[in-house]
């Protein structure tokens, strides 16, 4: 039995997210990574404005995030923004702990009045709150520009709606900031770790739906029971659910996720949709997918803490 | 509390099968400048890491200023300054920068710290370069860091693991006054190192470390009556036909060498120039000069080792 430790691990948690933020934010890789997502939104919403501005719809705001030209080669924000927040959280994460390894700062940060659980959370929530800040931001500027554009005021449901879409990508990034996290303990080598986080993301992104095909063909012949289990194994990626649920959030028409899922890729886009939902039921139909994302963070986080606490801090 | 500073019984540290720290009783009394000595690897800076509740010990206990390094870590941490071997820094940030997110730690408040850090920038002779990036500073200069970190804590207590390793002759004995310093100010002084010469120089007692045992303890002049026969060598130039006998009926005198021409050495246990000088004379001889050589913990070091390897291959 491990006697009690006196002291709060709070302690100096605020001290580490003020500095990593400062750091981050001032990085130049941030810098960099900020302006490619700076960009992307620029074109994105551009093209977006000039499919939009002839329609007239009920949810024009929610449609400059996921519009685009029929013949335009590249997707709409939103697609975008499903590689690029891994990218950033990868960015922000996969140093942490190395990095200070490395530096040799560790055992003289350690040495001061606080216990590892702050230095940990802190690196996590520094990283976590960089992300939404530079989203956020992203975020307003598109409302703004749409304001701007469009002339018209976004209703109330338009704006909880994009609230949560922002919350539904803070979370996303939140997955990959814990793996990023996970990998810059593991490994010793920030180059390592970037390495296996970046081979992480690539799996999900392009090997996960064709290994997801191969193995539920290979074991169910029954067509429905087949796409159920496809549809299961699908939703391991953190890619499928953060789909998922900006698909629901920002098209209200959207009423159920499932095998259907391919003819709705096309409602996105397309018109003659019945009667869309109301928020609570989109909410309603988005909160596993949403709650997924959440886990799946805090999940990370514990294994990350738990590597941590493991470690032998001498180098 | 009581009067040791540091104290541990029977602290022991096993990882797998190797044993880095086998039964470990130290007691440090306040104000003392203890050495620890002993080849790499031999369980010094593991040692340390127990005392600042870095590392958890397998077996027995230590107290730091009556705290316990494993359950009240934070109190230990907030009164003992501690500079590892290998001391980094963040190089993006300035001296001051670094310094002041060290405050932050502790929790001194935004005034205090300033000045803290102002006084021990002053004192540490970098006051010019204070707002100059960590990145362009040479090693002494980032041991001076580290040092100016630790005055910032007012410490009781300060910690130093080969804080001399890599400097130059010059910056090595300037560190070697600041560690002096620490003496005038009532701060107990432990010092891990295997440059024998500079513990030699600045401990009032010192503790031989072998495989992760302390295996000798004491001041230096304890040590070599124990390791050498004796601790006071007298050095004798006489010119006459029998003076290595009569050095040698001296009461007192362990061992007499002839080193050359007409150089004696007597080894004793305590200071015998006059009867040297006495018995030289008596004898006939011609007196040329008298000294008194201390020894040195080089020798003792070695000479114990030797030892040891000795007895080992026997057994």
């Amino acid at each position: 039995m491990r006697p009690s430790r006196e002291g709060s691990p709070w302690r100096g948690v605020w001290v580490v997210v003020a500095k990593e933020m400062a750091d981050h934010l001032t990085s130049v890789r941030m810098g960099i990574l900020e302006l490619v997502v700076l960009l992307t939104a620029a074109v994105t919403i551009y093209l977006a404005l000039q499919n939009l501005s002839s329609s007239s719809d009920a949810f024009l705001f929610l449609r400059l995030f996921t519009t685009m030209p029929s013949d335009s080669p590249i997707p709409a924000f939103v697609g975008f923004l499903g590689f690029l927040v891994p990218l950033i959280a990868i960015a922000l994460g996969f140093d942490a702990v190395n990095g200070e390894f490395h530096r040799r700062t560790l055992s003289r940060v350690l040495a001061q009045p606080i216990y590892r659980d702050a230095l940990l959370f802190g690196k996590f929530l520094g990283g976590l709150c960089t992300l939404a800040l530079v989203l956020t931001a992203i975020w307003l500027m598109i409302i703004g520009l749409g304001l701007f554009r469009l002339g018209v005021p976004p209703t109330g449901e338009e704006v909880a709606r994009g609230l949560l879409f922002l919350l539904a990508t803070i979370a996303y990034g939140g997955v990959w900031l814990g793996i990023a996290l996970v990998f810059s303990i593991q490994f010793r080598q920030p180059a390592t770790a970037a390495l296996a986080a970046i081979a992480v993301w690539l799996f999900f992104m392009v090997f996960w739906g064709m290994i997801v095909d191969l193995v539920a063909q290979v074991l169910i012949r029954d067509e429905l029971r087949q796409l159920e289990l496809k549809l299961f194994l699908a939703r391991l990626s953190p890619n499928t659910l953060y789909t998922e649920v900006i698909f629901a959030v920002l098209n209200p028409a959207v009423r159920a996720f499932g095998p259907l899922l391919p003819i709705q890729f096309i409602q996105l886009q397309g018109w003659g949709v019945p009667t869309p939902l109301p928020l609570s039921q989109s909410l309603l139909l988005i909160w596993p997918q949403l709650t997924g994302l959440i886990a799946a963070t805090i999940v990370l986080f514990a294994i990350s803490y738990v590597l941590f606490q493991r470690q032998e801090i001498r180098a | 509390m009581s009067e040791f500073v540091i104290e541990t019984q029977n602290l022991t540290k096993r990882y797998s099968d190797v044993v880095a720290v086998d039964h470990l009783n130290l007691q440090i009394r306040a104000g003392e400048i203890f050495g620890i000595l002993g080849p790499n690897g031999s369980g010094k800076t593991t040692t340390i890491l127990m005392l600042l509740g870095l590392t958890e010990p397998t077996e027995g206990w230590a107290r730091v200023l009556g705290f316990d390094p494993m359950r009240q870590p934070l109190e230990v941490k907030s009164r003992v300054g501690y500079l590892p071997d290998q001391v980094g820094f963040y190089d993006e940030l300035t001296a001051r920068e670094n310094l002041a997110y060290i405050a932050k730690l502790n929790g001194v408040a935004r005034p205090v710290a300033h000045r803290r850090i102002t006084e021990a920038l002053e004192r540490m002779g970098l006051a010019e370069v204070a707002d100059r990036r960590v990145g362009t500073f040479s090693r002494g200069m980032r041991q001076r860091l580290g040092v100016a970190e630790i005055l910032l804590k007012h410490p009781q207590v300060i910690i130093l693991d080969e804080p001399t390793l890599g400097l130059d002759p010059e910056a090595a004995h300037e560190f070697l006054e600041i560690i002096r310093a620490f003496k005038q100010e009532k701060i107990t002084v432990l010092l891990a190192s295997h440059l024998l010469h500079q513990v030699q120089a600045v401990c009032d007692r010192v503790g031989l470390f072998s495989q992760g045992k302390m295996v000798l303890e004491g001041t230096v002049a304890e040590l070599a009556r124990q390791v050498l026969g004796g601790a006071y060598r007298v050095h004798v130039r006489a010119v006459g036909s029998n003076v290595s006998e009569a050095l040698r009926k001296i009461p007192g005198a362990v061992r007499v060498h002839k080193l050359d021409g007409d150089l004696y050495q007597v080894e004793a246990q305590e200071d015998l120039r006059a009867a040297a000088a006495r018995a030289a004379v008596q004898a006939g001889a011609q007196l040329l000069a008298l000294g008194l050589e201390e020894p040195s913990l080089d020798e003792i070091y070695q000479r114990y080792f030797q030892g040891v390897t000795a007895h080992e291959t026997q057994s």
